[in-house]
């Protein structure tokens, strides 16, 4: 919402506020200043490095170089034909400008004009905007030459001044500007873009803004008298209301009260359509809205300026509709109904609209003439022959116009405020003010009366807040007189009882509730106008709350920091994929699938977090070394109900196993091994023991993307947890791998963590152990883990540690076989004899000759 | 005999200057001190001499040979230090050379992020709560106090999933953490319906948002909200508390600023605002010159919510703030884009 300061000052005095004093005020009671554009007014000045508080654009006007100025005569130039110069007096002395400007061109040899033309002079050294460049750019008058004729000044155009964009001719001012006067101090503005909060759309307007102004700073909101045939503010001139009233002419049927609580109408005669007065063309421009005509721009000024859109019928359209051009028999009748399915409307867009029942519509007996809050039907809409205005001011239900305005993507100033709510109070106040704009602009003569049909009037609740309500939630201490004078500068009517303020919401806003709703939103203004900065700030005195924890948190932080301990570096992927993304690794019949995804290749939920972290590895391929882990939900579908979600690890790992440097040139691939060393280091870290490592069943999930010989599936106490193992060959080429296996992994860690954990530690022996190296013989098929076990079992507590440090394989052995050795450490409560250890190691030998054919190496 | 004496002093003591390393050194003591030296052979002859004449040159040689040995010692020390300073200069690296690499583990800085707020929270008596990231229309929006329809819905576009038959509770893809206020407030009042017990705890969580995906709007980020629940919970608590969680956090001297907002779920709500961190609230590129940071939304919590998750409003009051780990690292670290947090480039990541 863009708000001119010139505006403001229609209805209050902001007299020792700066622009940002105001911008400043507003920001902090929940009206955010987004950006300040000046149009004339004295900029704050900021040096590099120096603190602004808003976005600031714009210029300022010189307030000696440019002033009003009257144009007394237009000649022609001597060498340009599409030039010409002007005889202008500024006030102190006269001046010969040149300028191309073609709103004045045709005044050309037209000698001393009757009525001279009042214009923005910019005397030499002026800095405004270029207004024949791209965007905006800064230039300074100079004096020169151009085709002969000496320049060294000029008239202005919107754009050059920075009001507007417009650049078509210069500006033309209305007859009363004063010659001489400083521009600045004529119409230097400055605009305030403002964000509109849902619950602040009552302050979507001129009004709304000067009221919050007025209640933070204790000033006296000045409202615009607006009873028709009164003297109006401007002009002085009395605005003429006569003729047959309009309660003669229409009448209106809501049909239903729920879309369209209120329905005023006004009617004016006798128009003249032209161009609204230059200041106010410059005010609606100021405010975003382009000029349109003087009935037009009545509509939009009175919905800037108090909230309440309206629109303007051709009256005598409706009227030949009903064919009842002369003597009128019976009255117009507008009806306000939904639409039918399929009902057509052709809007002033000239786009033929098919509407649905969500819609809302104005209609006469004929049928539908306007988009209900949204948008005028092309039939009755305004135009240069228009003579007669019914206007209309309506109150509409703003889910329909929420919907209306989103179904045909029709967002405009009106649907804006209409589907945010606008008070039906203000359909009254709004005609009325449309209505004395019109006669005020066109000349025209408004019909006595208005229409209103008010069938559902909000209910404006009272709320009663109490000084212990304001302690309690609030946190600060006032009177019930502190607490009604607060609330009165925003004009509710307040009645104090010893400490209790009886508060009624004023007719102008809907955001306030009712009982405890009601209380919250009252103590919020309560707080807002007192000032959120005047708060004191406490430490809570409530008790603490029962110390719960989060173990299932707590535990995959802890995951976490044993993973990125063993080298592994943590990602976060999207959780939306596709199915196309994921059936490289694996491929699910269903997914959680949006129903309005930004792109095809987004428009599931993830179902594999591993499929997710390969995408990762693929697009960091190129690194010489990746080890990654994510830990995160995958989505389950569930039909139509909420997806199950469970915590998923997966881990990938690819390239050197070692940094090269400028002296390590070899390092070896990651393999199955590195990660399964990681994984055993994982699991002792979580304090899992139990643990197994079995060749992947080949019906398993993961056994369609794993390397079948080189994977296993990890099982605790015999329930399985997760999997691990190279990618298989022919899912890695699906894949923008290098060279280098990819070793993955993949935990469903809702089991993991599910699992018991054992405490305890292993004794730290102070009597020193006896070390010895043997080495096996053994059959393929015996595993390692199987020799490990005998070993452990046979040597029982003295064999305290079993390392296997070579796996050997070498004709000399034979075919078939393997020599498998280990490290064996004995330890005993006392100091250990190499003769002991001995007789344990030949334990062990014969007990490995017998299950496993064993035999020792020499 | 003493001149002879004097003569292999002097020419000893002459050889020894030009030795220089070990081996000179122990091949001058063969010749000068050794069995067969000149010195000895004057030891050797002290028997033919005569009675007179032995003591004087007993004596002599005797200095002589303390003489040398003395020099021999000196030059010794000389020649080690000599080699030591030549070998600790032979050995010297080139130190511009770079370190070699290790293979180092790290957390996604949204982690890292996430783990400096809670632990910060967890200080300040506030427990971890997560919930669900796919969510009801009613946790969403309808519990905290969204109707349908709602202008207020604009301000968080939504995903929704494909589900029939579901009416007005559309199932769809959480756009806050809030959705755990609810679930929160029910699990807590719920074991004691009649007094619900204070409630201070941190949610934490990734949320989504109908965006397209540019440098600064992204479909998916972090979210951590604060909920206090209790009575005798009051606005001036919720500044005090924030301005305290805004010097942990944002550092000692940390201002903040409260401005009046609107969130459907907290009334009073606020912006707040934290003195710029970067440039310690003179003005800079980070805070656009303006000096502040817009860091988090808060408010007293919605008696509508305070109801929906069993608390009597007029009984307890709350208050609740939320705020994004990832515009907290942008605004830190300077990051202009967005799109680098779930991009995973190790080249970002390994800056963290
Ligand atoms: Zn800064």
């Amino acid at each position: 919402m863009k708000i001119p300061i010139s505006w403001l000052k229609d209805y209050i005095d902001l007299d020792g506020l700066s622009v940002e004093d105001i911008a400043r005020k507003l920001t902090l009671a929940g009206l955010e200043v987004d950006e300040i554009k000046y149009a004339g007014l004295a900029m704050p000045e900021y040096k590099d490095g120096e603190k602004h508080e808003f976005k600031t654009s714009g210029i300022a006007w010189d307030k000696e170089k440019l002033v009003v100025a009257e144009i007394r005569e237009v000649k022609a130039h001597p060498n340009a034909d599409r030039l010409t110069l002007l005889d202008l007096f500024d006030g102190k002395e006269s001046q010969t400008v040149l300028t191309g400007a073609p709103n004045i061109f045709h005044l050309k040899g037209t000698g001393k004009l009757d009525k001279p033309i009042k214009a923005a002079y910019a005397k030499e050294g002026t800095t405004l905007y270029d207004g024949h460049a791209e965007g905006l750019q800064l230039m300074t008058l100079k004096r020169t030459k151009i085709r002969g004729v000496e320049s060294y000044s000029m008239v202005c155009s919107e754009k050059e001044l920075g009001i507007s964009e417009e650049h078509e001719g210069i500006i033309l001012f209305d007859d009363d500007a004063p010659v001489g006067m400083s521009l600045a101090n004529y119409m230097g503005d400055a605009v305030l873009d403002i964000s509109i909060v849902p619950n602040m759309a009552r302050n979507a307007n001129v009004i709304g803004i000067a009221r919050e102004l007025a209640a933070l700073t204790g000033r006296e909101l000045k409202r615009p008298t607006m009873d028709n045939g009164r003297r109006t503010k401007k002009s002085g001139q009395s605005s003429a209301v006569n003729g047959q009233s309009v309660t003669e002419l229409v009448e209106i049927e809501i049909t239903n009260p729920e879309l369209n609580p209120r329905f005023v109408a006004g009617l004016i005669r006798d128009i003249e359509i032209k161009p609204s007065p230059y200041h106010i063309q410059r005010r609606l421009r100021l405010a975003g809205m382009r000029p349109i005509s003087n009935i037009v721009d009545a509509t939009n000024y009175a919905m800037l300026d108090i909230g309440q859109p309206l629109h303007a019928f051709d009256y005598d359209v409706l009227v030949s509709r009903v064919g009842q051009i002369a003597n009128l028999s019976h009255k117009i009748k507008i009806i306000t109904r939904a639409a039918k399915d399929g009902e057509k409307l052709t809007t002033l867009d000239g786009k033929e609209r098919v509407l649905t029942s969500e819609n809302v519509l104005v209609c006469d007996e004929s049928g539908p003439l306007a988009m209900a809050g949204v948008m005028g039907g092309a039939e009755s809409e305004v135009t240069d022959k228009t003579r007669t205005i019914l206007l209309e001011g309506a109150a509409w239900n703003f889910i329909n116009i929420r919907k209306t305005a989103k179904q045909h993507n029709l967002p405009s100033e009106a649907s804006f405020r209409f589907s945010r709510g606008v008070h039906p109070a203000m359909a009254e106040q709004g005609v009325k003010r449309g209505l004395q704009l019109m006669a005020e602009w066109s000349g025209g003569q408004i019909a006595p009366d208005l229409v209103d049909v008010y069938p559902l009037k909000p209910k404006d609740p009272t709320i009663t807040v109490t000084t212990k309500d304001v302690k309690r939630l609030l946190g600060i201490d006032l009177t019930a007189k502190q607490i009604a004078e607060l609330l009165t500068r925003l004009e509710f009517e307040c009645k104090v009882e010893k400490d209790s303020v009886k508060a009624k919401t004023p007719p102008h806003r809907l955001d306030i509730g009712e009982g405890a709703v009601g209380l919250a939103d009252v103590l919020e203004e309560v707080a807002r106008v007192y000032g959120y900065d005047r708060i004191p700030e406490t430490r809570m005195s409530d008790s603490l709350p029962p110390q719960v924890g989060n173990p299932q948190h707590e535990w995959e932080e802890h995951a976490r920091d044993i993973l990125v301990i063993l080298g592994l570096q943590e990602v976060v992927s999207y959780r939306m994929t596709s199915p196309e993304r994921e059936s490289r690794l694996v491929s699910f019949d269903e997914y959680v699938a949006l129903a309005n995804p930004i792109a095809p290749e987004r428009r599931v939920m993830r179902r594999s977090l591993l499929a997710s972290l390969l995408e990762n590895v693929e697009k960091n391929a190129r690194a010489e070394s990746i080890s990654m882990f994510e830990i995160g939900s995958v989505f389950e579908p569930n039909k139509n109900d909420l997806p199950n979600e469970p915590r998923k690890l997966a881990i990938a790992m690819t390239g050197l196993r070692t940094q090269t440097a400028w002296d390590v040139k070899d390092s070896a691939s990651f393999d199955f091994y590195d990660m399964k060393g990681r994984l055993e280091l994982l699991l002792s870290g979580l304090r899992l023991s139990g643990i197994s490592y079995t060749p992947t069943d080949s019906s398993s999930l993961s056994a369609g993307f794993l390397h079948p010989g080189k994977s296993a599936e990890v099982k605790i106490n015999g329930q399985s947890v997760g999997a691990f193992g190279e990618l298989h060959p022919l899912v890695k080429e699906k894949y923008d791998f290098e060279d280098s296996p990819v070793i993955v992994a993949e935990f469903d860690l809702d089991t993991l963590r599910n699992a018991t954990p054992t405490y305890g530690i292993a004794p730290v022996s102070e009597f020193p152990p006896v070390l010895e190296d043997i080495a096996v013989i053994v059959d393929e098929s015996v595993t390692a883990e199987k020799v490990e076990g005998l070993i452990k079992q046979t040597g029982g507590k003295t064999v305290t540690r079993v390392r296997l440090f070579d796996v050997y394989r070498d004709e000399k052995i034979g075919a078939g076989k393997k020599s498998l050795a280990y490290n064996l450490t004995y330890q005993s409560e006392k100091t250990m004899t190499d003769a002991e250890a001995a007789a344990i190691r030949t334990k062990i030998v014969k007990r490995l000759e017998h299950e496993v054919g064993a035999k020792l190496r020499g | 005999m003493l001149d002879k004496l004097n003569e292999i002093e002097k020419s000893a003591l002459e050889s020894l200057r030009s030795v220089t390393d070990s081996a000179a050194l122990e091949s001058w003591r063969v010749s000068h001190l050794g069995r067969s030296s000149a010195l000895m052979t004057v030891f050797a002859g002290l028997g033919k001499l005569s009675k007179e004449e032995r003591p004087a040159v007993g004596s002599g040689a005797n200095r002589v040979k303390v003489a040398l040995e003395s020099a021999l010692e000196e030059r010794s020390k000389l020649v080690k230090s000599a080699a030591l300073a030549k070998s600790l200069e032979e050995d010297a690296l080139d130190v511009t050379l770079p370190g070699r690499g290790v293979h180092v583990g790290r957390l996604h800085p949204s982690t890292q992020q996430l783990r400096k707020v809670m632990s910060i929270l967890a200080d300040m008596g506030f427990q971890i709560y997560t919930s669900r990231e796919v969510e009801t229309d009613e946790y969403n929006f309808q519990l905290l106090n969204f109707p349908p329809n709602h202008p207020a819905r604009d301000m968080q576009d939504t995903f929704f999933v494909e589900a029939e038959g579901r009416g007005d509770n559309p199932i769809l893809l959480r756009t806050h953490t809030s959705p755990g206020q609810i679930h929160a407030m029910r699990e807590y009042s719920a074991m004691n319906p009649d007094n619900p017990p204070p409630i201070r705890i941190a949610l934490p969580g990734m949320c989504f948002r109908y965006e397209q995906i540019t440098a600064r709007s992204e479909i998916q980020f972090n979210q951590v909200e604060g909920l206090v629940v209790g009575e005798n919970i009051t606005f001036a608590d919720l500044k005090g508390t924030l301005a305290d969680f805004a010097r942990r956090m944002f550092g000692q001297h940390a201002r903040v600023r409260f401005r009046a907002s609107y969130f459907p779920f907290t009334e009073p709500s606020a912006e707040v605002d934290v003195e710029c961190f970067v440039c310690g609230g003179k003005g800079c590129g980070v805070c656009k010159n303006s000096g502040w940071l817009e860091i988090l939304g808060c408010g007293m919590v919605h008696p509508v919510v305070l109801q929906n998750g069993g608390y009597d409003p007029a009984r307890y009051s709350g208050f609740a703030w939320g705020m994004g780990p990832e515009r907290q690292l942008m605004l830190r670290y300077k990051i202009d884009d967005i799109r680098y947090f779930w991009g995973n480039d190790l080249r970002f990541l390994e800056q963290f």
